[in-house]
């Protein structure tokens, strides 16, 4: 048995970088701790309040957008979240994800299905969520990408390459 | 066989392969790669890689732009961290506080040429399109990535033709045909896509102003833009490039997901309303809204056409609300002081600041308080962008940003020109 349970804060469509980690903090704040303190500070404040380990972001479409500071989505690692779901994302906010090891999934219509405080069962394994009473399919990520998140990120897969480089 | 579009072209070429099609996914050597005070940051995250050094520092660009000068010690120790980095990998184009944007430097410097692939920790990387080269963003683990060996996969996008007819009238600019496009096909409109641009609007627009239309694009959720470098484009580069290109062109027979048409003859000023630049409506609908603070400058909009359509309007008139102006690069700060600009400006009453990003993400120079609501000429007015999450920001051209300094409302620019 791989899945987990996971409860949800649910949020609507274009949620941009700036409200969920502001711009005034991107050169001043690099500790991981703080950052999860200010994580969706001008959407939800309550977030970085309520929010545990293992809780997920259920939200609409484009989800990400604007600046590509990559704080957004270590903020939010840094307060547990290990999975993003979206009706859709930006693309730097999708590539960034990938690059701290957070899986974003993208499923159109999960958002319409599932209220702040749900509980989701999520089967990484099987590529299955299940919500509302339904399962979805996470879609598969083509293979290059999938072995970035399988290495933990893009900065362990890459201390993987130059240790190995290193070696004699 | 199908012809190609500009990104299979130029990521096919920035891979080294003969072919790419949209969907490929493809490691490519980008000719530039660049970052800015978010340097400090992505330094940290090279070091946690275990890669000896930077993989070819003659092609990494750094520029100190978002918090110029320093504000605070934070930030200066930040600036510190970035030129000791800069001397101890031998980096080889770096640019000092105040010498200007990243984006709109890197254009001066040459250092972005048509055809070539332009990575930038910065989400409006998108600019470069202007040049007719593809340019994206990236995040901070990226560049330390590219810094550490010179590649990345990127997937090759599909691409979106906007097919641009007819003149923008006075007073109207490629900013009013962006937040159009924004507010006629949403956010995501241009969602993992290759924005190309046709069509005769483009040879009438300025240098300046072409510039303007991929920048905004990257509002538009597009991963590139891209403009048909014409004569006017290659005389600019050709006056300043260290390398030779090859400029790029789509193929008559590309195959395009989405094809757009705009006719921008009759198009008037348009505003994003607070929270979203897909939040547009046509200037009409809310001039006459009371605005604390005027804010002309960007990577958008800092440049001589865009400070020389401010005093055009000012000229002669006192601003009735403060108008901070920052202009994009120390380049355009010498050409607007050499030609009466900047002169004007200041009699207007202007206040002007140090060539760099001033206060469109908040850092410093022109934060609003609270309830104090802002015209713009940048590209964002996400809540908090500009520092306070109360104070609403509303997108706009330079001419009405300039107007509106003038009326302490939201004005148009056309009741103010001769």
């Amino acid at each position: 048995m791989t899945a987990t349970l996971h409860r949800c804060w649910v949020y609507g469509d274009d949620v941009n970088t700036d409200v969920i980690f502001p711009g005034k903090y991107t050169y001043t704040i690099t500790d991981p701790a703080e950052l999860a303190a200010h994580a969706l500070e001008d959407l939800d404040p309550a977030f970085a309040e309520q929010v545990r380990p293992g809780d997920v972001i259920v939200a609409g479409r484009n989800w990400g957008c604007g600046s590509s500071r990559e704080q957004a989505v270590g903020a939010l690692k840094a307060a547990g979240v290990p999975v993003i779901i979206a009706a859709s994302f930006s693309r730097i906010y999708f590539r960034n994800c990938i690059n701290q090891g957070l899986l974003p999934v993208a499923l159109p219509t999960l958002r319409d299905l599932v209220r702040a405080g749900d509980t989701i069962q999520i089967d990484r394994a099987a590529g299955q969520i299940v919500a509302a009473g339904r399962t979805f399919a996470i879609p598969p990520l083509s293979p290059s990408v999938q072995a970035i998140l399988d290495a933990g990120g893009l900065i362990p897969m890459l201390r993987a390459r130059f240790a190995g480089e290193r070696a004699p | 066989m199908a012809g190609r579009t500009f990104a299979e072209k130029a990521l096919a070429r920035a891979a080294g392969l003969p072919d790419a099609r949209a969907g490929d996914i493809l490691d490519v050597t980008p000719d530039l790669v660049f970052s800015h005070d978010n340097s400090a940051a992505i330094r940290r995250i090279f070091a946690q890689t275990g890669a000896p050094g930077v993989r070819f520092p003659d092609r990494v660009a750094i520029t100190l732009d978002h918090a110029v000068p320093a504000p605070t010690t934070r930030h200066a120790e930040n600036h510190a961290a970035i030129r000791e980095w800069v001397r101890a990998q031998g980096i080889a184009h770096f640019f000092e506080v105040g010498r200007g944007i990243c984006h709109q430097v890197i254009g001066e410097e040459g250092l972005a040429l048509p055809g070539e692939t332009i990575l930038g920790a910065d989400s409006h990387t998108t600019h470069f399109g202007w040049l007719g080269a593809f340019g994206a963003g990236v995040g901070r683990s990226e560049m330390a990535a590219l810094w550490a060996t010179g590649e990345l996969w990127l997937r090759v996008p599909e691409a979106m033709r906007i097919t641009l007819s007819g003149v923008p009238a006075p007073g109207v600019t490629a900013k009013d045909i962006s937040l159009r496009i924004l507010g006629d096909l949403r956010a995501d409109g241009g969602l993992y896509r290759s924005v190309e641009f046709a069509g005769d609007t483009l040879g009438a627009l300025s240098l300046d102003a072409r510039a303007t239309l991929p920048n905004m694009m990257a509002e538009f959720g597009a991963k590139n833009a891209y403009l048909p470098p014409d004569r006017a484009v290659l005389d600019y580069v050709d006056a300043r490039a260290r390398r030779p290109y090859t400029p790029l062109y789509p193929d008559d027979d590309a195959e395009y997901a989405v094809e757009v048409a705009l006719d921008v003859a009759a198009l008037e000023p348009q505003i994003a309303l607070p929270g979203s630049p897909a939040n547009v409506v046509p200037l009409s609908e809310v001039a006459g809204q009371p605005v604390q603070q005027a804010f002309l400058g960007t990577c958008t909009n800092g440049r001589l056409e865009d400070l020389r359509a401010a005093a055009d309007v000012l000229r002669g008139r006192r601003v009735r609300v403060r108008l901070i102006v920052i202009p994009a690069s120390a380049a355009v700060f010498e050409a607007a002081a050499t030609d009466g600009t900047l002169a004007a400006l200041v009699a207007a009453g202007a206040a002007i600041g140090t060539p760099g990003c001033g206060p469109c993400m908040g850092n410093h120079l022109g934060i609003p308080a609270p309830d104090e609501a802002t015209i713009s000429s940048a590209n964002r007015n996400f809540r908090g962008r500009m520092g306070t999450p109360d104070a609403p920001i509303y997108l706009a051209n330079p001419w009405v940003v300039a107007a509106s300094a003038a009326a302490g409302q939201i004005a148009d620019p056309r009741e103010f020109l001769p």
